[in-house]
């Protein structure tokens, strides 16, 4: 009998065999992808999923669902292309507002038991028309700092993997390894014994929405300086998108089961899933109709595997 | 007073007295001359959204975590593939209904299949499946509008006695939806099922067969409801779909059926779908932007949600 891993690394172990796999297909179509260069085309555009799909887990762990997170994200695109770059104080005192109005969503939610769906439903339209509001057409510049920070090139390892992976970092210190991710996955997991040992399940609520929040705003500055200027629609996939890397990174929609690693290989193997279709030549029409195929495998991978691993625990 | 009572607790009548206020709020601004136009324009775009709505709300019966994304991307391959079958030829118009039906019967079991023989929660399902299918529609489409057969086109875009036809259709989709909701034995364990998987599973009510036919339900009305929508805009498009989305669970959920599943409410839908078609005209004729428009539509179904939401804490 072989030593058991922790079953937390099991999780993990699935969505990283999946991104390897992934990759290595890539590598062998386009052996150029294989460098500083190729790395860096390859996972630029991950940065910001990663971080909207890390905003996302963060409202799965209090096993809610955010629907409005692509629109937020375009909102802060548009913020972040406008008002952030030309008058940054007015444009810091916009999203510290967001963060606010986020975590007043997760009060309201709690407090009237209101289903999260329906709330972010309606906040994805209040989203999408401020966002329409500030850029009404695709326009505006990067603030000149985040553009620098997402073009930069550090030796040896490209940006976007050394962004991709603090993220991860900072993300699973924040969630498993601090005592307020203990209390957040606690309220996913079972309130109210969360709540008989005395903590605060509204301060909990409020304090995810407004990480989460945080972590969406950075999604949107690292989106627009990747993309120079904004639009109001720059970001409607990632609401889909991020619900998609947090299952596929071994997330639950409850019981506060989530891992951050996870979720940022997700978010990774999402975007390398684009690349990959595109190296292998399918039609533009196919492109969209082979990324769910892609999903599809990944997780009837991860039922084999699930299986596999009951068995032997039984055996 | 008993009267006034009993229906202030009817979880649906306040979609219905919310569509009411905005109606008057729009007919007092225009003086009173838009009503009838307004209130057909109503009924029609309500009809699209009831039929979406309808096949959601028996999905999202089923318990926490059923939803069906694929809604739009089925409306769009099944206007597509049906108009594209019936070549503008008035002969094949029913044909062409039993080729959409047949779509929406296959997308659903393609979605249940995945839900069931992956395990993957449904929402992933419905969005890998939405994916292939929109791709499929891509596909097909190839850019082109197919004009839809002229008889079709007529009657789906006039009225009898003033009421749309495809409001008199989803009337009696509506009607059929509460008879089987309410009467039949197949209604009562999607309810069961909703309120207790486990126990509907304990009490000898076949699961997995009631979602398999469920998710065909839904995919059927969505399909049907594409077959329509095409005919009636002229054309299949391949972005016909996408508001319908998010719609198709606000409705839902505005008019009262429990998002978490277990009590459904067709009377709810009704009113839900015409709220939200009068809100966005409401705004319209007071001259308000895309963006205000916008942020008004999300406040205002937050607001419905918060002041319906604590009408009953017990219910979940």
């Amino acid at each position: 009998m072989k030593r058991a891993l922790p079953s937390d690394s099991i999780r993990l172990l699935i969505p990283a065999l999946s991104l390897t796999i992934l990759l290595i297909a890539v590598f062998y179509l386009q052996p150029r992808a294989m460098s500083y260069v190729g790395l860096n085309l390859l996972f630029n555009l991950a940065v910001p999923i990663a971080l909207a799909t890390i905003a996302q887990m963060l409202i799965m762990t209090v096993n809610d669902l955010d629907l409005s997170m692509g629109t937020f994200v375009s909102f802060v695109a548009c913020v972040a292309a406008t008002f952030l770059q030309a008058t940054p104080v007015i444009g810091v005192l916009i999203l510290v507002a967001a963060i606010a109005t986020y975590a007043a969503l997760g009060v309201l939610i709690h407090v009237r038991t209101l289903p999260s769906i329906v709330v972010t439903l309606g906040m994805s339209f209040v989203w999408g028309g401020l966002a329409v509001l500030i850029l009404p057409a695709p326009g505006g510049h990067a603030p000149e700092w985040a553009r620098a920070v997402m073009i930069s090139r550090p030796p040896l390892v490209p940006m976007a993997i050394i962004a991709c992976v603090v993220i991860a970092m900072v993300a699973h210190f924040v969630i498993m390894r601090s005592s307020i991710g203990v209390i957040l996955r606690g309220v996913g997991g079972n309130a109210r014994s969360v709540e008989r040992a005395g903590w605060s399940i509204l301060g909990a609520r409020a304090a995810t929405y407004a990480l989460a929040a945080f972590f969406a705003i950075l999604a949107g500055i690292s989106l627009v300086g990747l993309t120079t200027s904004a639009d109001a629609n720059i970001a409607l996939r990632y609401t889909l998108l991020s619900i998609a890397g947090v299952i596929l990174g071994g997330g639950e929609f409850t019981g506060g089961r989530v891992s951050p690693i996870g979720a940022v290989i997700g978010a990774l193997t999402l975007t390398l899933a684009g690349s990959f279709l595109s190296f292998l030549r399918i039609s533009p029409d196919w492109q969209i109709g082979a990324q769910g195929a892609i999903l599809i495998v990944v997780l009837g991978l991860r039922l084999l595997l699930n299986r596999l691993e009951n068995r032997e625990k039984r055996s | 007073m008993n009267i006034f009572a009993s229906l202030s607790r009817k979880p649906w009548i306040w979609s219905f007295v919310a569509a009411f206020v905005v109606w008057i709020a729009t007919i007092l601004f225009t003086g009173g001359t838009s009503a009838i136009g307004l209130s057909q324009a109503a009924l029609t775009f309500a009809a699209f959204s009831i039929l979406v709505g309808i096949g959601q709300m028996f999905v999202i019966t089923l318990g926490p975590g059923n939803i069906d994304l694929c809604v739009p991307a089925t409306m769009t391959l099944a206007g597509t593939i049906a108009l594209k079958f019936m070549q503008v030829d008035n002969s094949l118009i029913l044909p062409g209904l039993v080729v959409a039906v047949a779509i929406g019967a296959v997308v659903g079991m393609g979605n249940f299949a995945l839900i069931k023989l992956l395990q993957i929660p449904p929402i992933i399902a419905t969005l890998s499946m939405s994916f292939i299918v929109q791709s499929t529609a891509i596909w097909t489409n190839r850019g082109l509008r197919i004009k839809p057969p002229q008889a079709l086109a007529k009657f789906t875009t006039e009225t009898t006695i003033g009421i749309p036809h495809v409001a008199l259709v989803a009337l009696v989709l509506s009607v059929f939806a509460f008879i089987l909701l309410q009467k039949t034995v197949y209604g009562r364990w999607i309810a069961a099922i909703g309120q207790s998987n486990r126990a509907a599973r304990m009490a000898g009510i076949p699961v997995d067969g009631t979602r398999f036919v469920t998710y065909i339900l839904c995919a059927v009305l969505a399909a049907f409801c594409g077959y329509l929508l095409a005919s009636f805009s002229g054309g299949a498009a391949l972005n016909m779909g996408s508001e319908y989305l998010l719609m198709s669970i606000a409705v839902v959920v505005i008019g009262g059926t429990a998002v978490a599943g277990g009590n459904s409410n067709v009377a709810g839908i009704w009113g839900a779908s015409l709220f939200m078609f009068l809100v966005v005209s409401m705004l319209n004729t007071y001259g308000a932007g895309a963006g205000i428009r916008l942020i008004m539509t999300g406040l205002i179904i937050i607001a419905v949600i918060v002041a319906a939401g604590g009408r009953n804490p017990n219910q979940r």
